[in-house]
């Protein structure tokens, strides 16, 4: 007899259920966090979607145009998103997972695989964008009065929305376990990855979403609203499940739309199992197959090893080791290709800025600008710190049982992560602030106080990311992507919004002080009230650079593996 | 030599190890056998430092490991049960950052990991990065690991598990040869009959208590037992008879 799908799911099920009981006994501290940060959020989405609603609801004939466009943008990113998340988790779900070998042994036939599996990929790559989904359509229902009906509905509404790209994504990756072996496939989804983000870029791009808001750009009224009428695509899930909803809140309750998801999404899974049934077991056999990659040659040793000489030789060893591991694993240095991506982006809005029209308030608005840059690049540098440096300590968990049963001393292990995440942070920091300063055309005031501002931030940050990441460490997690993700990397960055907000405040006086001596045109003096406060900024960054390095070593010494 | 004083362990409530005193003296290969969660792997790690002992010390020669750590560690080397490597350095590479950890470089450091490598057969895989290595191939590198840096004891769990016969034997005379020249191994089996061949001391733990040890002759005579084997003393001491005779039962098939 078949096992029942129930069981096929229910270990998973029960992990689940363990975590939370886990969660529970360690008392409400950690829950009642997260839910802050939930409630924080949803607000924060709700209240600006709410407003904007609420302007499109104000403006006659064009508000449920603009409102069904913008619902749309917002649901093609979503499915966007979705495709990528979901090829990259299928990846994990059907090809590596560790309980694979135990079910692809058991008699259990394709069809309950392929469902359990499906639905496993479903919940790990959606839960975070259906989660996204509630403010935003909570806001739509409040403003056009849907009612307690609308939340069934566009649950409704929104279920085949999520199951298409994972059923979309989980084919994609069929096919390509099937052409290349599934190590090799893990490297290939990052540049595809990275190929599909920017040519989701692309397509906004294309879209220009920004040029609904300027309406004067349109030649007249008649042209822009046809641009409103007109569907981004009529093929298009997203715009489906835009009509569904919108036809519900105008109160012209359409069901062609909703059939058309349904069945979609159910001939979808159908044409996705019969897929699976054909091309699984070979792909899953492909799946075992090594990478075979040899590495001659000692480049890193003859560049970086030699630069690093005069060091000791555990962490010169130690240094070499990370930067290598780095290299080598695509996953980790392609993000890096997208981090680039996002650095133009941010210059570029930066040059976009109109500050530089010739009135008299372009100095205070340049050194306003130069000087919140300072927040806005520090929180850059927290979310890269939370990727790259936070989980440091956690990849080190399963190779601890060398590095403790070696004679290396902890804080050399804490040196060479601190310095190897550091360093490549510094040169950033100093290139965004730099540029967006010179772009700005700020004075050497401003210039100097961002510089150094920005270097001691950025050791704070990334001192902060260690012994946060000691302090909150995950040793069972594979993927380095997912450890940002995790209750320590939320609280990392809350105490770096922290940091950010007290070192802003701090230099505010300085920056003011400054800004009115130039206004009445009189000298800047450097005085003992500027000192005091870049002394208590300076004072900030140090605390804040010393105090997690030293907590992070003691946690580190109390590991047990 | 490696002495373990009133070493305890305790995880919440339980105890997995119990107040262990022991002795493994310079030139002697030693085994630790015991049933599963007996406290085998809890002991070696905690003479590893890996883990933090709540009472009693252990020294390694006559350092303690976790007083005067780097002293101590500088003298061991540790072969894991389930040993993770990282996978995108190849072989030598490996080598050459676990001889780096014990301080070492330079050229001596190149013959030693060609030499570990030649002897271990993974020589053609020297430049291959170690997630293309079957079981087998990566429990050979950590072995090499734990002897890169000359140290004057091993502590080592399950050898032999994933080693193909030639790599087993190739080991036992690696091991016999290393006490042969006044090193220390303190090594945790279930194969009885390794330990039986090739120890000069057994020690039996159960329920994180050490139940005997001495030489095969001393086990005999503290159990009454006769001239029996050691999977005999072992069974008869860690209470397996009952369990041979259960599994008799349940081998029957319907």
């Amino acid at each position: 007899m078949q096992p029942t799908l129930w069981l096929v799911i229910e270990p998973k099920w029960r992990t689940a259920l363990q975590r939370i009981r886990e969660e529970r006994a360690r008392g409400l501290g950690r829950p009642l966090a997260l839910a802050l940060v939930a409630a924080t959020f949803w607000l924060g989405a709700y209240g600006i979607l709410y407003r904007i609603l609420k302007y499109f609801r104000g403006v006659e004939e064009l508000g449920p145009l603009l409102a069904g466009k913008l619902l749309g943008l917002v649901l093609l990113s979503f499915i966007s998103i979705l495709v990528l998340s979901n090829v990259v988790t299928a990846l994990s779900s059907f090809f590596l997972a560790r309980d694979l070998d135990l079910l692809v042994s058991a008699p259990v036939d394709w069809l309950r695989l392929y469902l359990s599996k499906l639905g496993e990929t479903l919940l790990h790559s959606s839960w975070m964008v259906a989660l996204t989904a509630v403010p935003i359509l909570t806001a739509y229902g409040v403003i056009y009065h849907g009612g307690w009906v609308f939340a069934p509905y566009a649950v409704l509404t929104m279920f085949p929305l999520l199951l298409l790209p994972a059923v979309v994504g989980t084919a994609i990756t069929l096919v390509l376990v099937n052409i290349f072996p599934a190590r090799r496939t893990r490297d290939l989804l990052s540049i595809i990855a990275l190929g599909a983000a920017g040519g989701v870029v692309l397509l906004f791009r294309l879209i220009r979403p920004e040029r609904l808001a300027r309406p004067e750009g349109f030649r007249n009224l008649l042209d822009f609203i046809t641009v409103l009428r007109t569907p981004t695509s009529p093929f298009l899930p997203s715009e489906w499940a835009t009509q569904a909803i919108m036809s519900d809140l105008r109160g012209a309750f359409d069901p062609l739309p909703l059939a058309l998801l349904w069945t979609t999404a159910a001939a979808f899974v159908t044409v996705g199992a019969l897929l699976h049934r054909a091309l699984f077991a070979p792909g899953y056999t492909k799946a075992q197959e090594g990478a075979e990659r040899f590495v001659r040659g000692g480049f890193w040793r003859w560049t970086v090893g030699a630069l690093l000489g005069p060091l000791p030789v555990a962490k010169r060893e130690f240094v070499l080791k990370d930067i290598k591991l780095f290299f080598r694993d695509t996953t980790q240095w392609s993000q890096l290709i997208l981090l680039g991506v996002l650095v133009v982006v941010y210059l570029f809005n930066i040059k976009a800025l109109p500050l530089h029209r010739g009135e008299d308030v372009g100095f205070f608005y340049v050194t306003l600008v130069s000087f919140l840059n300072l927040g806005l690049a520090g929180f850059v540098l927290a979310s890269i710190a939370a990727r790259f440096i936070f989980p440091a300590v956690s990849l080190e968990g399963r190779h601890m049982w060398l590095l403790r049963s070696s004679p290396l001393d902890l804080r050399t292990l804490l040196w060479s992560k601190y310095w190897i995440g550091t360093l490549p942070l510094l040169i950033l920091a100093l290139l965004l602030t730099g540029s967006t300063n010179v772009l700005l055309e700020v004075r050497p005031f401003m210039m100097v106080v961002g510089l150094v501002t920005i270097c001691a931030l950025t050791f704070a940050i990334s001192a902060m990311a260690l012994g946060f990441g000691a302090l909150y460490p995950q040793f069972e997690t594979e993927n380095a992507a997912q450890i940002p993700t995790s209750f320590g990397g939320l609280v990392f960055m809350m105490a770096t919004i922290t940091l950010l907000g007290a070192v802003i405040v701090a230099l505010w006086q300085a920056v003011y002080a400054y800004v009115r001596a130039v206004y009445v045109h009189q000298p800047v003096v450097v005085d003992s009230g500027m000192i005091f406060w870049f002394a208590i900024a300076a004072g900030i960054c140090a605390a804040a650079t010393a105090i997690p390095l030293w907590v992070g070593l003691r946690k580190m010494e109390s590991f047990e593996f | 030599m490696i002495r373990l004083e009133n070493l305890t362990k305790l995880y919440g409530s339980f105890v997995a190890v119990d107040d262990i005193t022991l002795t493994v003296e310079r030139g002697e290969l030693f085994a630790f056998l015991g049933p599963n969660g007996a406290g085998k792997t809890t002991t070696l790690r905690m003479i590893a430092g890996i883990l933090r002992p709540n009472g009693g010390r252990v020294l390694i020669g006559d350092d303690d490991v976790h007083r005067n750590p780097l002293a101590a560690k500088q003298r061991l080397g540790f072969i894991p049960d389930r040993p993770f490597v990282y996978e995108k350095l190849t072989g030598a590479e490996f080598l050459r950052f676990v001889a780096g950890l014990y301080g070492q470089e330079g050229d001596a450091v190149e013959r030693r990991i060609a030499e570990l490598l030649e002897v271990f057969e993974l020589m053609s895989w020297r430049d291959e990065l170690v997630e293309a290595y079957s079981h087998g191939m990566r429990q050979k590198l950590i072995i090499s690991s734990a002897l890169i840096h000359r140290p004057a004891c091993i502590v080592v769990d399950e050898p032999m598990v994933g080693l193909d016969p030639k790599a087993a034997r190739l080991l036992k005379d690696i091991f016999r040869q290393f006490v042969g020249r006044g090193g220390t191994v303190l090594m945790s089996t279930h194969t009885l009959e390794v330990a039986e061949v090739m120890c000069d001391r057994i020690a039996i733990i159960q329920h994180g208590k050490i139940a005997a040890c001495g030489t095969m002759d001393e086990l005999r005579r503290q159990t009454a037992a006769g001239n029996v084997s050691l999977e005999e003393l072992f069974l008869r001491l860690t209470g397996g008879v009952q369990a041979r005779e259960l599994a008799e039962v349940l081998g029957e098939t319907s």
